[in-house]
């Protein structure tokens, strides 16, 4: 029998091209000199109102093809002239707001569009763009959750105390609770904005066909259907019209799920007028000041608990900055006041939260998508309420947790997809055995005691998190069997780096009994399949490898009915080894998949050798019609998944600081994770996944922040500034151990696992910097001149 | 308003190629878009990240910040010319194969060129200098943890190879 691949180390086969430099990411689409290309002028202001747009010099520039501002947008088609969609609307967000794809009489953050040039090459472009002569009138800037807490001034003139939502939540009487509760404690929490920054930015390539009357659009994006559906809408085509292909993504981690990004439009609005292909291709400047941030949110917390530290009341307010407007709706603050709750089970839980505006770039999903702000807020409790009682804080832990017994646990609230957030499977007790284990805590003391005598401080902490991964609505799969043998497959959502195709390929072989080579796995391209969600929310694996695997099991149902008419056996007698069908116990009966394949589609002509076998004098009972009437001709197989509610991934993370006596630089010596997602379908890429997970979370918490002055400047826009790790700020080895435990919610047992790693790292190095330092560490990254500066404040 | 153009030669893995490009574009673009070299990727264009580097005379440049003009006279190696002569994977790549020394890929072919070139100037390095030949150049991804045991393994395929036994003439031209 051939081997299971679910569960094994493949290497991955999508390597072979980006390892010769034969990757097509998007700006590698049509990279020819016939090729246009785009640039965008962008607002110098970061809150002002557009009295005049000068642009009579710049038609003079040669090479230039085209300049739009928001005065042109409507005679391209009306909808485009209207503001972009609010994604994802909820009852809460009484005052959504978004931009224009280019800005109408008003700005509200340095680098929103203001107007849009076509050119020859992005160097003729960009000239182009300095010729555009604005003149505005700057208004007060709110920047910062402080100040628009205050609302001195307004971002929107029209959203009192710059309010987008206050939304709120509980599963009782939390001021009762906390009034029986033998100990009360306090905390007030602050995180720093950050960004996915991937390595490639956005980008869009259109081309208009005249002679089929189609327009063909290429975007880095996470979310091709989404894309498509926009388009259509907004340029007034029908979604038969066009086509939106997924290339090569060189990173997504949020941000690219965010759409239609204003050029996403406008480049097939000017491919289609222009006759030619257009290209955008973000740098790395527009990319801080004009793609999304997230993490930013101040944080109240009320905790009410007895004497082992038991939560017996939790209050929670926190204040949740989105930036300029909400496209994306409230998904990051709801997902932070829920998932809050992590593996923990507090009799009484309330949560408010005011999701805020302020003169800076919009904020939308960043890998976690509100987690790592939730998972800061409830482990700092718990490594306070462990301080205060005196207790070790592992065991504080455990006596929140809820136990592997009371699964599935329903939590009282209502997750990001409007379903209860319900726990569907998980073991924290065991996990906790496993992570003091691999960090070594019992052993720490000791460790410490002899650091400690060369001079050197070190601390210890963790966190635990749980995530709801896998949420719907669903995805689809295609499995195609050709006749010459090889397997064609296709889902919708698209792919940055996680390695689909060969996972999916895994689930395929496995499924179907076909050679791993022959699989073919392509993602993301709506003309393959055109009912499709997006990537996000770690939902790849759970809901496209489920699709994936139905898929498979249909095809390979229709391969053994026809297999077993041919060969005149019981199809229970069949078997399907390394892409033949065969008789178990003589398999000297047997039909390779490929003829079954030719079977499978009864025809007229015949064109080779192999399709002779399945012409109308050849095959099939002429008392019959050649395809019944249950059935369609071809060796395919497609089926969809949709799960009724999202399934829980989780795990726990610890590490070792050391802080420097002089410096107070802060190394981390160990870093330790258990996770736990499930079955796992490929252990080396769920590994890749924890890895770069963890260390964006590093970056996370002590290195990125977005370094907006009170004018709303971002003064850090660039690599030079924003300090995004290198190796030398990653600690040297990373342990991992698994749990597996099943979804119960799936048929292959699998939970989501592309997030996990970011979670909790910033809770993980707060708590070992507060162990190594003695004082609470509540606020996030923190730097050394931060640590220098809280040294001070504590021993003053 | 016309820009002046300069035709060049540029001696791309070993092929001479000619591009008409101003004073102004960069390498990278010429290779990219000029040329059609597309494995050679732009991340910042200011010389941080290193996803553009290329070896020019054996030597890491970052072709975002390098004129094609000034390139002329000089032998350019991108990732494309990384791969062997029979199209099989060279010891770097194949490292980094093995290792699931990347995701997204998009950083990657800086970290092969570099690497390429740290090696043949340090063909045994200890761990310390295996992190430290990757120290330059950022990838979102990976959390570098396999792209050094990349390097190291790399190594060790590259020092297999050097045996006689093994050896491989075309690469030893290069």
């Amino acid at each position: 029998m051939t081997t299971k691949l679910m569960g094994q180390k493949v290497q991955r086969t999508e390597d072979q091209r980006f390892l010769r430099g034969q990757g097509r990411y998007v700006d590698d689409v049509h990279a020819d000199p016939s090729t246009l290309h785009a640039a965008v002028l962008r607002s110098p202001h970061a809150h002002a109102r557009i009295v005049d747009i000068d642009m009579s010099d710049v038609l003079d520039v040669e090479g230039v093809h085209l300049v739009w501002t928001h005065e042109d947008l409507g005679s391209l088609s009306p909808e485009l002239a209207e503001p972009l969609p609010l994604l994802i609307p909820h009852p809460d967000l009484t005052q959504g707001r978004t931009q224009y794809a280019l800005a109408r009489e008003e700005v509200n953050y340095v680098g929103e569009a203001v107007a849009f040039v076509v050119a020859e090459d992005r160097y003729i472009a960009e000239d182009a763009l300095d010729r555009i002569k604005v003149t505005w009138e700057v208004l007060p800037a709110v920047v910062g959750i402080e100040a628009s807490r205050a609302a001195e001034h307004l971002v929107h003139e029209d959203v009192p105390d710059n309010v987008g939502a206050r939304s709120e939540q509980n599963t009782g009487d939390v001021e009762a609770a906390l009034a029986r509760a033998p100990h009360r404690l306090q905390l007030e929490l602050d995180i720093e904005r950050s960004a996915c920054t991937p390595l490639e930015g956005r980008g869009t390539v259109a081309r208009w066909d005249a002679d089929t009357n189609r327009l063909q659009v290429w975007t880095s994006t996470q979310t091709s259907t989404g894309v498509r559906a926009a388009i259509a809408v907004k340029l007034g085509l029908d979604l038969g019209q066009v086509d939106v292909i997924t290339p090569d993504v060189g990173g997504g981690f949020g941000v690219k799920v965010m759409h239609p990004w204003p050029e996403e439009l406008l480049v097939p609005a000017a491919a289609r007028l222009l006759g030619r292909t257009v290209k955008f291709t973000e740098d790395r400047r527009e990319h801080f000041i004009s793609s999304a941030h997230e993490r930013g949110q101040v944080q109240h917390i009320d905790v009410g608990f007895d004497d082992e530290g038991r939560i017996v009341g939790l209050d929670v307010m926190f204040w949740h900055d989105h930036g300029a407007y909400t496209p994306y709706g409230l998904i990051v603050p709801i997902i932070t006041s829920t998932q809050l709750l992590g593996p923990y089970k507090p009799e009484v839980y309330r949560v408010v939260f005011e999701s805020i505006y302020t003169n800076t770039v919009i904020v939308t999903p960043y890998r976690g998508a509100g987690r790592p702000q939730g998972c800061f807020a409830m482990e700092r409790t718990m490594d306070k309420i462990a301080a205060y009682l005196g207790k070790d804080r592992t065991e504080v832990r455990a006596a929140n947790f809820i136990q592997p017994d009371e699964f599935p646990f329903d939590q009282g609230l209502i997750f990001q997809d409007g379903r209860e957030l319900e726990y569907d499977s998980g073991d924290y007790p065991a996990s906790l055995e496993k992570l003091k284990k691999l960090i070594g805590w019992e052993e720490f003391p000791a460790l410490r005691e002899e650091l400690a005598a060369q001079g050197r401080t070190v601390g210890i902490g963790l966190a635990c998190y749980v995530e709801g991964t896998g949420v719907g609505p669903y995805e689809g799969a295609h499995v195609h069997i050709e006749t010459s043998g090889k397997v064609k497959v296709a889902t919708g959502l698209t792919t940055q780096g996680q390695g689909h195709a060969t996972v999916f390929a895994q689930l395929v072989a496995d499924e179907l009994g076909v050679r791993f080579e022959d699989v073919e796995v392509v993602t993301g391209d709506t003309r393959r399949m055109p009912y499709a969600v997006g990537t996000f929310a770690s939902r790849a694996a759970v809901m496209s490898g489920s699709a994936i695997h139905l898929a498979a099991k249909r095809a390979k149902e229709k391969a053994l009915r026809i297999a077993s008419d041919a060969l005149e056996v019981d199809e229970a007698d069949l078997e399907i080894v390394e892409g033949v069908v065969r008789v178990k116990g003589s398999p000297e009966s047997r039909l390779d998949l490929g003829t079954i394949a030719v079977l499978s589609n009864p025809l007229r002509y015949a064109f080779d050798e192999a399709s002779k076998a399945a012409t109308q004098f050849a095959v099939g009972d002429p008392g019959k019609p050649p395809v019944a009437e249950d059935d369609e001709p071809g060796l395919e197989g497609k089926d969809f998944y949709s799960p009724q509610r999202a399934t829980f991934a989780s795990g726990m993370h610890a590490a070792i600081v050391e802080t420097d006596p002089d410096t107070a630089e802060v190394t981390i010596l160990k870093y330790a994770v258990v996770h736990d997602c499930g079955h796992l379908i490929n252990p080396m890429i769920v590994e890749g996944q924890i890895h770069g997970g963890v260390a964006q979370g590093i970056g996370g918490a002590l290195y990125e922040r977005m370094a907006y002055d009170p004018s709303g400047q971002l003064l850090n826009a660039s690599f030079m500034d924003f300090l995004m790790p290198y190796v030398t700020e990653i600690p040297d080895g990373i342990d991992i151990d698994h749990l597996e435990t099943p979804s119960p919610l799936n048929p292959l047992g699998i939970k989501g696992a592309g997030e996990a790693g970011v979670i909790p790292v910033s809770a993980v190095v707060a708590a070992a910097i507060e162990d190594a330092e003695g004082f609470p560490i509540t606020a996030m990254p923190i730097s050394p001149s931060d640590l220098h500066t809280l040294r001070q404040e504590h021993t003053s | 308003m016309s820009e002046e153009l300069h035709r060049i030669r540029l001696s791309v893995n070993g092929v001479t190629r000619e591009a008409e490009v101003p004073a102004r574009r960069l390498l990278s673009d010429a290779l990219r878009h000029d040329l059609g070299l597309t494995g050679t990727h732009v991340g910042c264009e200011h010389g941080v990240c290193g996803a553009c580097t290329v070896l020019v005379d054996g030597r890491p440049v970052r072709a975002c910040l390098m004129f094609a003009v000034s390139a002329v006279d000089t032998e350019i190696t991108t990732v494309e010319g990384l791969t062997r002569e029979d199209g099989s994977l060279g010891p770097v790549q194949q490292a980094f194969a093995e290792c699931h020394g990347l995701q997204c890929g998009f950083c990657t072919p800086g970290f092969l060129t570099t690497v390429t070139a740290c090696l043949r100037e340090n063909p045994d390095p200890s761990h310390e200098e295996a992190r430290e030949m990757v120290a330059g150049n950022l990838c979102r991804c990976t959390g570098y943890q396999n792209i050094v045991k990349a390097v190291e393994r790399a190594a060790e395929i590259a020092r297999a190879e050097e045996t006689p036994s093994e050896a491989r003439p075309e690469e030893v031209s290069r």
